[in-house]
């Protein structure tokens, strides 16, 4: 077994961050990632990001992901990386047991920081098992960080922002983009990210859905149909697209499995995605030593993550007893970036939500 | 199916790597996944379902769904959106879950 003071899982935005903050105070951190890559869902993000010049704002997001992990270079000597390692238990002992290369391999903690992240929500419709109905986001994965194209012609179903912004970016990779459909009466994305798509033509149809995906061995076709206002399916309004890709961008769910077999204290949470842990102020869990930050907290932007992540590595350091200079101030700073993040009419439902989880200063 | 021109992206030449899919062979590029390098041959059914023995493509891309669980190299159930191909790989359809061999 391998002592660790600080182990981290997950090398996405909040982690890269909590990574940071942690080897630059001086503690030893082992960081452990399920990819090849570093960055998480930074490394296909080519668009650039809106807030504040301190979450690195105009900047693509893959910038941002070079940025995060060029910050930690100085510090390779404290630094202990498993990538392509998955982690498939936590005890609540703070042991996690780990797979890297088909070997199996123990690690005991002494603080832990759960940075997972989240993964894409499907949704049910008749053939949604077809290869062809992929996720928006893995479709991102494969133009963005492989170069290559989903299909010839997609229909994108949800127009929040990852639905936006993968249609406008299928468009760049030289991808046809049919329609986005979506169910409410209203697009629930940036307004920027809609208009950007209805320059390029792309309709954005409101009270609609996908009814079923045709085709045997792949996708040929989606038939999309209206919404009454009880977001019932109108018979007889039912129009056949001819696609070969349907894209699903209807929203994430927080991959808190790992900290749910410590039973660790927590709830299922609409607004925020799914089943959530519990965090105080901080970011502990309610096991001690055992902190979580980022979307495995509840849905949010790759801006905010990184502010925790650095919130969570401020408390972290001290549980360890290792001082932080100007700990006090930054921790306040760090708070009131992430109040600012959650300030606007768009985090409404976000507020609503972490009322309802709990603490992380609000 | 590759991109050639984008106007953010620039995507380097990259050497060419060879694979077999079914013992027919295929060729990717280096930096590819296995499930990257299929889609790009065209090759978009990666599984069956267990039971129906339906079609199954990729999903999640990161190695969460189990949607592209393929054989690679004989070992079953290789998460092929998260495992990078190599040179020589043999890469094989899965239609059920996988048989694991004890030593």
């Amino acid at each position: 077994m391998n002592n660790a003071a600080c182990v981290i899982v997950g090398a996405g935005p909040a982690g890269l961050s909590a990574a940071y903050e942690l080897l630059k105070a001086g503690a030893p951190v082992t960081l452990i990632e399920r990819s090849h890559v570093l960055g998480g869902q930074l490394s296909k993000q080519t668009h650039k990001f809106f807030g504040s010049e301190t979450q690195f704002a105009s900047l693509r997001g893959l910038t941002i992901m070079e940025t995060l992990i060029e910050r930690l270079k100085p510090y390779q000597d404290r630094l202990t990386l498993h990538e392509q390692t998955q982690v498939v238990g936590l005890y609540s002992d703070k042991v996690l047991t780990c797979v890297k290369d088909d070997i199996y391999f123990k690690i005991q903690a002494t603080t832990l920081i759960v940075a997972t992240g989240a993964s894409e929500k499907a949704l049910p419709f008749e053939q949604n098992d077809l290869p062809g109905v992929y996720a928006a986001g893995a479709v991102q994965t494969l133009m963005n960080q492989y170069g290559v194209k989903p299909g010839r012609r997609v229909l994108m179903v949800g127009s929040g922002n990852i639905g936006l912004i993968v249609a406008y970016q299928l468009r760049q990779a030289g991808v046809e983009v049919a329609a986005i459909v979506e169910a409410s009466d209203r697009i629930s994305g940036y307004l920027v990210h809609a208009s950007k798509c209805r320059r390029l033509g792309i309709p954005i149809l409101t009270q609609h859905s996908i009814k079923a995906a045709l085709g045997e061995s792949h996708v040929n076709g989606a038939v999309v149909w209206q919404l009454d206002e009880h977001w019932q399916g109108l018979p007889g309004s039912e129009v056949t697209y001819d696609v070969d890709t349907i894209c699903l961008a209807v929203g994430l769910a927080p991959l808190s499995d790992l900290l749910l077999q410590v039973g660790v204290k927590s709830r299922f949470v609409n607004e925020l995605g799914g089943v959530v842990p519990w965090v105080d102020a901080h970011g502990q869990t309610s096991l001690e030593g055992v902190y979580a930050c980022g979307d495995v907290t509840g849905i949010e932007e790759a801006s905010s993550a990184m502010v925790e992540g650095a919130l969570v590595a401020l408390r972290c350091l001290e549980y360890l007893g290792i001082p932080v200079a100007d700990g006090d101030a930054r921790r306040k700073e760090f708070q009131t970036q992430l109040h600012h993040l959650r300030h606007g009419p768009h985090a409404a439902k976000l507020r609503t939500g972490y009322a309802k989880r709990g603490d992380f200063s609000v | 199916m590759r991109i050639h021109e984008h106007p953010v992206l620039t995507f380097p030449q990259r050497q060419s790597l060879n694979f077999t899919f079914q013992g027919n062979p295929l060729q990717g590029l280096e930096g590819d996944t296995v499930a990257s390098a299929l889609h790009a041959n065209g090759i978009t059914a990666l599984s069956q379902s267990i039971h129906l023995k339906r079609p199954r493509g990729f999903y999640c891309a990161i190695g969460h769904c189990a949607s592209c669980n393929m054989t690679v190299n004989g070992v079953v159930n290789t998460r092929t959106c998260v495992t990078p191909l190599k040179e020589g790989m043999i890469v094989e359809f899965q239609t059920d879950k996988g048989q694991v061999t004890y030593e």
